[in-house]
């Protein structure tokens, strides 16, 4: 049975309750509108790129506490690093959000710890994924970001 | 004289779920209402002897589907008193449906650039995005009758809006604010301006006395589902002369009265708007519903949830100090038992997530209502609902859990 409390860590609720990285960007900062159709979770994102480097993230927004602890966990972990580290997290992330349901192996299991420990503070998302329903709240500022990126890059 | 609700609940067995180690408290009748026994037992009844496909059949088992599914008409005619009976009741898949047939079928025919179809900001999106389609389509007007800030219509400047008014179409009962809306009196003004009325019943049909003599309306759409029926059957209701005037909405089989190389003739009735197989099995179990709720009796089913909303909206107000608040009436006038609430701090998403911990199923979202969403300015509420099988220990679970959820987000 997924159990609450893997669903609301106390780090989320800290987020929620405390956003980082909240506010706006003026340009050159690149904005970028996330919407979740099904529960109206919005996030608007401003990334500040220079030389390869994310080099400021705000966030302002709506939704639930999985999508805003989301984005500030996000903003966080992302903040200050090269394009491809940032792509890494993206990339990390978003596997931790589409682990399938079985027990993984042995070598699979070196791996997603290797993964968590990485990912620091964002594991405390990972019990989302016990709740189907909300993977799309956890993950709306990451396809945003990912968005933004391929929008800066285009 | 009332029932006993304590009964009811033992005819449903989905009521024997437990959830998360709790027993099941299901609280979204409004969503769609729970199934009891002699309902699943009388499609099971259809489908173990009577089943064949309906009309034209000519063996035993096909003629006694077809009395099965057009006794559900009749059905339905007497316990809507229907002015002209069974011949004005069309089968549809759902309100929807029935909302679509009248915008695609009445609409698309008597409406064009500058008549109005006046709904109202409370409507859920079936009673809204087919007008605008038929807006893209044929030039009408789409007016909105305002929601004031005691949640019920604001029916102060609604002469003026009258102008170029073809057909009124209003919810009688709002699923989002449990609002009851004063049908008869719409029903005289539109009347009176010389424009049609139609009614959304999904939420009314299932929880009050509808009687379509006294409430003088033209058109009446509900779905079988919101009233211990079963899923995939709707009802479009209209006056027969209305209905005749009409043309067939979906085209195909069972629709026509002759078909050649050269054309069709459609069938006359309300076959003209079934077109193919009808929901035949859904017929059956809404045919055994409309018996069951008859049973009850449509008057004690408003009294009980009537009982259940007082003492929830009474409880919600005492226990948390303002930090819930109902979006909706406060009191138990003229409302159903729709309780929408906005916990201060608390995500109408992380509400129901930390109720359904405890058994409890509220919903979250915008209920198809997103422009009353935005009258209100909140992008969703959780929604607890009441049917005739809800007790007031349902409420007692959902104060306990409510109260579990406002402590966690503190
Ligand atoms: C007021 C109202 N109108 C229309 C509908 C649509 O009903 P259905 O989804 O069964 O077509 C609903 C149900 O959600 C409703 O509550």
């Amino acid at each position: 049975m997924a159990n609450l409390d893997d669903l609301y860590r106390e780090i989320i609720l800290d987020h929620y309750r405390s956003p980082r990285n909240r506010g706006e960007l003026a340009p050159p900062a690149h904005r970028t509108e996330g919407f979740n159709p099904l529960c109206g979770d919005e996030i608007v994102l401003y990334a500040l790129v220079e030389n390869g480097v994310l080099l400021d993230i705000k966030l302002t927004g709506h939704g639930c506490s999985i999508s805003q602890s989301s984005s500030s966990l996000m903003s966080a972990a992302v903040k200050g690093k090269s394009l491809d580290d940032v792509r890494e997290t993206i990339a990390t992330f978003k596997a931790l959000m589409t682990t399938p349901e079985h027990t993984p192996g042995d070598d699979e299991q070196a791996v997603s710890d290797a993964n968590l420990r990485r990912l620091g503070e964002l594991a405390a998302l990972a019990g989302v994924v016990k709740f189907p329903v909300r993977i799309k709240c956890a993950t709306l500022a990451w396809n945003t970001l990912a968005q933004a990126l391929d929008e800066i890059d285009a | 004289m009332r029932f006993d609700p304590k009964l009811v609940r033992g005819d449903v067995p989905l009521l024997n779920r437990v959830i998360n180690g709790r027993p099941i408290t299901y609280l979204d009748s409004g969503a769609s209402s729970l199934t009891p026994r002699p309902v699943i037992e009388a499609m099971d009844r259809y489908y173990q002897h009577h089943h064949a496909n309906v009309h034209r059949g000519v063996y035993q088992t096909a003629n006694e589907a077809t009395a099965i599914y057009e006794g559900a008409r009749e059905a339905t005619a007497r316990f809507l008193n229907a002015p002209g009976g069974s011949p004005e009741i069309v089968f549809t898949k759902n309100a929807t449906e029935s909302f679509n047939l009248l915008a695609r079928s009445w609409g698309a025919t008597f409406l064009g650039p500058g008549d109005v179809v006046l709904v109202s900001e409370m409507e859920h999106h079936a009673n809204i995005v087919p007008w605008f389609q038929l807006r893209e389509t044929h030039g009408v007007e789409v007016r909105f009758i305002p929601v004031g800030d005691d949640f019920r219509l604001d029916l102060s400047r609604v002469e003026e809006a009258m102008a170029g008014v073809k057909l009124v179409s209003v919810t009688a009962m709002s699923n989002v604010l449990g609002t009851i809306n004063p049908v008869r009196a719409l029903a005289d003004l539109a009347h009176a301006h010389g424009a049609l009325i139609a009614i959304d019943g999904a939420q009314s049909v299932a929880h009050l006395r509808t009687d379509l003599v006294d409430l003088d309306v033209d058109f009446l759409a509900f779905s079988a589902h919101k009233m211990l029926g079963p899923t995939g059957l709707g009802v479009f209701w209209a006056r027969e002369e209305l209905l005749r005037a009409m043309p067939p909405f979906l085209g195909g089989g069972g629709m026509i009265k002759d078909v050649s190389t050269d054309g069709f003739t459609p069938a006359t009735g309300p076959s003209k708007f079934e077109a193919g197989t009808p929901p035949i099995a859904q017929a059956a179990g809404f045919a055994a519903a409309l018996r069951y709720l008859d049973g009850l009796g449509m008057d004690n089913v408003a009294a009980h949830e009537h009982d259940l909303t007082v003492d929830a909206l009474t409880r919600l107000a005492t226990t948390f100090d303002g930090r819930v608040r109902v979006i909706g009436p406060d009191n138990g006038v003229e409302r159903g038992g729709v309780i929408s609430l906005d916990v201060e701090g608390v995500h109408p998403h992380d509400v129901a997530q930390v109720l359904d911990q405890f058994g409890v199923c509220v919903r979250p979202g915008h209920h198809c209502a997103k422009p009353l969403m935005k009258r209100f300015g909140l992008a969703a509420t959780a929604r607890a609902s009441f049917g005739p099988y809800s007790l007031t220990s349902d409420t007692d679970v959902l104060l306990e859990a409510l109260t579990h959820a406002v402590e966690m987000f503190a």
